[in-house]
């Protein structure tokens, strides 16, 4: 079909690499204020998952005959990539990266047709693979050693360090919120006592305290969920239902058993909570098409992120949250349709 | 209070695009008179309907507003000489279309004498009845001027099926570049206030509304103004949206009603009209003078001299744009009508054509550059789609030959107004699939009811020849029946012959 031949002959100006640059835009006071917090250790990981993304997806794409290298700047493996990279303790070894990025972009991307092809976010099912697969690497979580403060390791070092391993200094390794919350419990320790025990500075919105490089910061996270709504690259749809899916059903729970649920509060700034909200739950390709769909997809994610956190094994559930919703999202766009202008209120029978 | 009410107007659309203006390249410029041409290319279907029957012949020389072809059934339009001057051919030219075709068309080489027929005047159009502004306007050949080009009149007699109570008139001009009827609302409002009158007049509607976009307050100012002394018309400022020019846009905004889906918003007492429209209908009825010239927009970067003219129908394209200086630029596109619904020209030798609003040579600049490529389900079309349909999903269906089952999820709603395809950023060509399957659909459709109609002739022949030899059957046997009562009758007769005639001998 040629697209010369027929109207509409003029275009609004929006690219998918516009709309990739613009979320990466929106990523980077986040993404550097984590370099700044976790150290060298951080760029490094961050510039190999990066890189190994864009690798895979080249690859992926000469194998597969699509397009080639001019595909590779719409800028979705990077996009894929540096995701993935925040959702990743900072001080992971190099495999954990190049493996990650290429369950995202070979298996969760590629294998299902490549760019909108893909069923599930690629960042989170890389995530719950690795998660799954390698629990001790992907929960040594590490207290923040901002750079210049003498605190961390230089720049080879750091390098040194994600190549070829070695353990993390003990002086260093540290709790999330959730995962100490949930160790505690199985200590049988309630949250009454746990909580308090881990100080003030955990849920401070910059973000100096345990974590992956995106899920500190909570600022500079709405920050970029505000560019991105204000660019209109994404609506305030999924956001929404996401925090409002997770915060009411822990303001309910916790003012029935502060011992045992968490706040909202609580909830709200700790782990993928806000970085999910914004970031990873609006991915275009994975989320549902309508207004209603997405605001229902939303609650969705928040629910189920609540309830993994709360009742289940796994400290976070966010990753696990997503894929489930994302597995609905057909059957979303089925039955949430807008109502089409002239059929009067009653929805036409799906297809 | 204007402000405000614009801003809640603005929350309420949760459709539509802003698409860049342009307008500024020929909103300032008068309607100017463009000269004849040396030779015009009339085309017979110059409207929705059945093209028109020819009554002239090569050689035949016309008066201006003689008419060349008159309507040929209920929705049709006759066409009348433009000038002067005689009749060069009448055969297949390159009309305005996408693919290059021709069409039949009359040729008219204009004799610059300018010798009319009787114009039958009317001081007092307002004063006629509604059958009779009804009957003048289909004898001037007046169709819809925004590019529609519904036969006017058609429209006009719809109150006699269903009561009007509303008539909308569409100053709405959402397209980008053109001016055309900014300028005539300007330039003209007393004469699209009178013709909106003698179409509510015509309709039996008691209430007219003239919705105007907010970005030609020169226009909402000049007809406010002009309808000052009339109760029954109220002008509203509408907000600058594409597509709010749509017929089903304007009618939910300014009523708050929707056009039942597959009718006529006659059915919900609303008729819609463009103001270019009415200016023509007022000329007509006052003048006398059928439809011979519009008011077209000439604009796009590529012309040197961007223009509002009045253009006599069937002036070859590039006439208008030698007469606008012609190209400064290269155009990389050259489209009749708005960019966002108008059609691309297989070249300048095509005629201006009564739904022409206008002309835009674009550069390479101005129209879209890049290659379509994956849908990344962004939903953007979902969010801007005034009708409510999930584009990309009908396109998905499309693209999998299944346009069917795109039908069952709005394909047959769609207005076709780009605005999809203009927000895509994988720059898939949206409304094309959508034009496309359509269109098919449309040709299966006519090739069923085409099968049904042979069939139907087939078993209607086939039972004919049966009675027919039924029939004959019939006829053979009661013919001979008939033979062998006459043979019998005859040998009775011969044997009383006989006995008589022994009788006789004997006797």
């Amino acid at each position: 079909m040629n697209a010369a031949a027929h109207a509409p002959h003029a275009h609004g100006g929006k690219s998918i690499r516009g709309v990739m640059t613009s979320v990466m835009l929106a990523l980077t006071p986040l993404t550097l204020w984590g370099f700044y917090l976790f150290g060298w250790t951080a760029v490094w990981l961050w510039l190999l998952t990066v890189g190994s993304a864009m690798l895979f997806e080249l690859v992926c794409l000469n194998l597969a005959k699509r397009g080639g290298p001019a595909s590779l700047l719409d800028g979705s493996a990077a996009l894929a990539g540096w995701l993935l990279a925040l959702t990743l303790p900072p001080w992971a070894p190099w495999w954990i990266a190049v493996l990650g990025s290429f369950i995202a972009i070979a298996v969760a991307k590629h294998a299902y047709g490549g760019l909108g092809q893909n069923p599930f976010n690629p960042a989170m099912v890389a995530r719950a693979a690795l998660l799954v697969s390698f629990p001790l690497e992907m929960t040594q979580w590490v207290s923040p050693t901002p750079l210049l403060s003498g605190t961390g390791l230089g720049a080879l070092e750091a390098l040194e360090h994600v190549l070829f391993g070695g353990a993390v200094p003990d002086a260093l390794t540290s709790a999330t919120l959730l995962g100490h919350v949930k160790t505690e419990a199985s200590r049988g320790i309630d949250l009454l006592a746990s909580v308090p025990a881990l100080g003030g500075g955990l849920a401070d919105g910059v973000g100096r305290h345990a974590g992956s490089l995106g899920e500190t910061g909570s600022w500079l996270i709405l920050a970029g969920g505000a560019f991105l709504l204000v660019r209109r690259i994404i609506t305030w749809h999924i956001p929404v239902g996401v925090l409002a899916g997770i915060a009411l059903p822990a303001a309910i729970g916790h003012a029935v058993d502060p011992a045992h649920l968490l706040s909202a509060q609580h909830h709200l700034t700790a782990g993928a909570a806000l970085l999910g909200a914004f970031f990873i739950a609006t991915d275009l390709v994975t989320s549902p098409a309508t207004a209603a769909g997405k605001i229902l997809y939303g609650l969705g994610i928040g629910f189920l992120t609540w309830t993994i956190r709360s009742f289940a094994g796994f400290p976070e559930g966010f990753a696990f949250a997503v894929l489930l919703m994302n597995a609905c999202v057909p059957i979303i766009d089925r039955f949430l349709k807008p109502r089409i202008y002239g059929h009067g209120r009653v929805q036409m029978s799906p297809a | 209070m204007m402000g405000f009410r614009d801003l809640l107007d603005s929350i309420r659309l949760n459709w539509g695009v802003h698409p860049e203006g342009h307008k500024t390249l020929s909103n300032a410029c008068a309607i100017e008179v463009m000269p004849l041409p040396d030779r015009l290319v009339l085309p017979l279907a110059q409207h929705i309907g059945a093209p028109g029957r020819v009554i002239v012949a090569p050689g035949d020389r016309v008066l201006r507003g003689q008419i060349l072809a008159e309507a040929a059934g209920v929705v049709s339009a006759p066409l009348h000489a433009p000038a002067s001057g005689r009749i060069l051919d009448i055969g297949d030219y390159p009309v305005p279309h996408p693919s290059g075709l021709t069409a039949p068309a009359v040729i008219l080489e204009p004799d610059g004498r300018d010798e009319v027929v009787d114009f039958v005047r009317c001081e007092e159009p307002l004063t006629l009845s509604a059958e009779e502004i009804g009957k003048r306007v289909a004898a001037a050949g007046i169709v819809g001027l925004g590019g529609a080009t519904f036969p006017a009149a058609v429209k006009l007699s719809l109150g006699r099926r269903s009561p009007i109570h509303t008539l909308l008139l569409n100053g709405g001009e959402c397209e980008p570049y053109l001016t055309c009827d900014d300028r005539v609302m300007r330039e003209a409002p007393a004469q699209v206030v009178e013709g909106a009158r003698l179409m509510a007049r015509a309709l039996g509607a008691t209430r007219i509304v003239i919705g105007i976009e907010n970005n030609k307050p020169e226009a909402i100012a000049a007809i406010q103004l002009a309808a000052l002394p009339c109760a029954e018309i109220s002008v509203r400022a509408l907000p600058a949206r594409y597509p709010m020019g749509s017929e089903k846009q304007l009618v939910e905004f300014l009523t708050g009603e929707e056009v039942p889906a597959g009718g006529l918003s006659a059915e919900i007492g609303v008729v819609v009209h463009n103001v270019g429209t009415a200016a023509a209908i007022s000329h007509a009825l006052r003048s006398g003078e059928p439809l011979m010239s519009r008011i077209l927009t000439v604009s796009g970067a590529a012309v040197r001299r961007p223009a509002n003219l009045r253009v006599a129908i069937g002036t070859p394209v590039a006439d208008v744009l030698a007469h606008c200086g012609g190209l400064k630029r290269e155009a990389a596109r050259l489209v009749m009508g708005g960019p966002m619904m108008g059609m691309i020209l297989p070249g300048d030798m095509v005629p201006v054509v009564k739904g022409s609003s206008g002309i835009l040579a674009l550069t390479a600049d101005e129209i879209p550059g890049s290659d379509p490529s994956a849908c990344i389900r962004c939903a953007s079309c979902v969010d801007v789609c005034p009708i409510g349909l999930m584009p990309m999903e009908m396109a998905a269906r499309i693209r999998a030959g299944k346009a069917d089952t795109a039908v069952d999820i709005g394909l047959k709603d769609c207005i076709g107004c780009g605005t999809c395809a203009y927000t895509c950023p994988a720059h898939i060509p949206l409304s094309h699939y959508f034009s496309y399957a359509k269109g098919t659909l449309a040709a299966a459709e006519r090739s069923r009811l085409k099968n049904e109609a042979v069939k139907k002739l087939t078993t209607a022949r086939s039972e004919r020849l049966a009675r027919e030899a039924e029939e004959k059957k019939a006829a053979a046997a009661r013919r001979k029946a008939e033979r062998e009562t006459a043979k019998r009758k005859a040998a009775e007769a011969a044997a009383q012959d006989a006995s008589a005639g022994g009788q006789e001998v004997t006797a």
